[in-house]
């Protein structure tokens, strides 16, 4: 009754592997070329896998970072008005207002090239080289001392790069709050209001709304 | 002339009400202040609608919302973020009814803009750690076995302005970072399957094609559980700012995951870290530890009416209304207070009841005109309870930014006008 093998077995395993679809039948899905997948497969880990060919460092970076970069991040890194910070904070977050950057807050320095090479220079996603990658990954890292201003960032030192807070993040413990039956009748003595919004007075304003409905 | 005109010439009506409004326009002050005094039961006019044509069938061939409704939008807060293209609006909570978000006023959080995709030209690939990789168009999805499913969507940071204390004054500001919708779609399970996985298959990356490329890991077992790949919203198509033409959908973990504008799907043995598993939603501690894979959305509420954004309008009988949520799975019951957290009633619910959907509460109540406290507590099938900001201070500090889930509470003065506070 079943043609295939390898369709029995899969039915064995609860599951449907596609099959090849009958002469004349118009398939659902396609089989990638490795070539197809490569176009598309930038990620990276932190143990390396998926970083590509090229190098850079922390001088050939800094050019880089000037052109491409510093509208946003400033020349250091330092940020320009609201965009994000890049550089600076060490031994900031426990205090009260931590300062999250790459070189502070991230654990591993693979991501650092992942998320340049996907996503920035912000609004024109994809246009760096590699090297160019490489090149500001190191820039950023030697700015706070994480690796020697001569070090050469490549597929194979790159994660051999240890990040100051690579020991920084412990798995979610939730839920962290108190367990059991909660309180329904006189639970509190005394109710203090700690904080008015309105006082804070940040809201957007906004004249279409109405008063009252 | 008139406000209210169909903007139709049908016939003569259009030109005699033109006159008719011309002439209603200098007594129209007077009339005014005379209804103030003393308003018939009945509007004494028969109003123009009730005598003129409005539009035929062809004017609006998508309907909108009347023009009377069009406070009830998406809000943004400017000074959150450096561009818009990079920020969140807010779902107008405030207004909303029963369980399901209009795909017109459903939150947006992207990364790099709204991507505006040809379906045509938007593929889905699955590869990796599989033993046949397969790329998929939108029209190879459709015909792959189906399913409606209702979940709530969440954005990790919803509440997370309020962690160092009430900020927001508006209930759309406070927790207007969710929407509930029935998406349609296909179990990544069936994607999985078609694929066949490798027995070393313990991760999944699933990325998106906006100009951000988002990419965020989570463990197999959820892939193979209740992950889905959505193609419609509430019966159409999804909306470009949800992700069209595909959507990824983790239902009851924080809505970053839903990968939008879905284009790859990658099998390895252990997770990416990802910019966005790292630098931003990860919870930070005053030790200066962080949580990492903070995925659930914990139980949450908020009332929706009253709210900062209703004036109470006199004493007298009134339906509280709200909304309740898990990402654990149901809502089992919602309490409220009305003296700041000292005594607690329980609260109705209304059917449906679904796991990881919003749930609506609804009570009513009698305003006597006193200023008073007020707040729901929401209670979800694991026995968990929606904390209070102490309690979520206490065991997190108030740098996390994300996972605020801690209880709403708005403070009602005598003229009936709300706030938003907090309360210790």
């Amino acid at each position: 009754m079943f043609r295939s093998r390898e369709f029995l077995l899969a039915l064995a395993l609860g599951a449907a592997l596609a099959l090849p679809a009958e002469a004349g039948e118009k398939p659902i899905g396609r089989v990638p070329t490795a070539e197809d997948i490569a176009r598309w497969d930038i990620d990276v880990r932190p143990d390396g896998l998926g970083l590509p060919p090229g190098r850079g460092t922390a001088k050939e970076g800094e050019e880089v970072f000037q052109a491409r970069c510093a509208q946003c991040h400033g020349e250091f890194g330092e940020a320009v008005g609201r965009w994000p910070q890049l550089v600076g904070g060490q031994g900031s977050l426990t205090w009260d207002d931590p300062i999250k950057t790459v070189t502070s807050y991230w654990p591993y320095a693979t991501t650092v090239f992942d998320y340049i090479k996907r996503a920035m220079p912000f609004g024109d996603a994809q246009s760096l080289t590699d090297d160019e990658v490489y090149a500001i990954t190191a820039f950023l890292l030697a700015s706070d001392g994480i690796i020697p201003e001569d070090f050469v960032v490549d597929a194979k030192t790159l994660p051999t790069i240890r990040m100051p807070n690579a020991d920084g993040f412990i798995d979610d413990p939730r839920p962290d709050v108190p367990k059991g039956e909660p309180c329904m009748k006189d639970c509190v003595a005394e109710v203090v209001v700690t904080g008015h919004a309105r006082k804070i007075g940040v809201t957007p304003e906004d004249k279409a709304r109405p008063a009252t409905d | 002339m008139s406000e209210t005109k169909g903007g139709r010439r049908t016939g003569g009506a259009l030109d005699r009400r033109s006159l008719l409004a011309g002439a209603a326009g200098a007594g129209g002050a007077l009339v005014a202040a005379a209804a103030r005094a003393e308003e018939p039961a009945i509007p004494a006019e028969l109003p123009e609608w009730s005598r003129y044509l409005g539009p035929g069938v062809d004017d609006e061939p998508y309907g909108k919302p009347s023009k009377h409704e069009a406070h009830v939008v998406r809000r943004n807060v400017e000074w959150l973020t450096a561009s818009t293209q990079s920020s969140i609006n807010f779902t107008p909570l405030p207004w909303l009814n029963g369980i399901i978000t209009p795909n017109g006023v459903f939150f947006e959080r992207h990364h790099g803009g709204r991507a505006e995709i040809d379906p045509s030209a938007h593929r889905l690939l699955i590869h990796g750690l599989v033993e046949k990789p397969l790329v998929y168009t939108v029209e190879d999805l459709k015909r792959l076995p189906c399913e409606d499913r209702i979940w709530f969507l969440e954005c990790a940071a919803n509440g997370g302005m309020e962690w160092r204390g009430a900020q927001l004054n508006g209930c759309q500001f406070v927790r207007g970072m969710v929407g509930c919708a029935q998406w349609t779609g296909v179990r990544l399970k069936t994607l999985l399957d078609r694929s066949g996985l490798k027995p070393s298959a313990k991760w999944v990356l699933a990325e998106g094609a906006d100009a951000s490329a988002l990419t965020r890991s989570f463990p197999i077992e959820k892939a193979l559980d209740d992950a889905f790949v959505a193609y419609a919203q509430n019966g159409e198509a999804l909306r470009p700012g949800q992700g069209y033409p595909i959507r990824l959908i983790l239902p009851g973990w924080e809505a970053n995951m839903s990968v939008k504008w879905l284009r790859r799907i990658e099998v390895g043995d252990a997770p990416w870290y990802t910019r966005w598993e790292t630098s931003k939603y990860t919870d930070l501690l005053p030790s200066g530890k962080a949580y990492k894979f903070s995925w659930v959305q914990e139980a949450n509420s908020v009332i929706t009416w009253p709210a900062p954004e209703h004036k109470i309008d006199g004493p007298g009988e009134y339906m509280i209304r709200g909304l309740a949520w898990s990402g654990r799975g149901r809502i089992v019951r919602v309490d409220l207070t009305f003296d700041g957290g000292k005594n607690w009633v329980t609260a109705p619910l209304q059917e449906p009841i679904l796991p990881k959907a919003l749930t609506r509460f609804y009570y009513p109540w009698r305003w006597d005109g006193s200023s008073m406290i007020m707040a729901s507590r929401a209670i979800d099938e694991t026995g968990y309870v929606q904390p209070t900001i102490v309690q979520l201070r206490n065991a997190r500090g108030r740098n996390s930014i994300y996972h605020n889930n801690s209880i709403v509470t708005w403070l009602v003065n005598s003229s009936g006008e709300v706030e938003n506070v907090q309360v210790a």
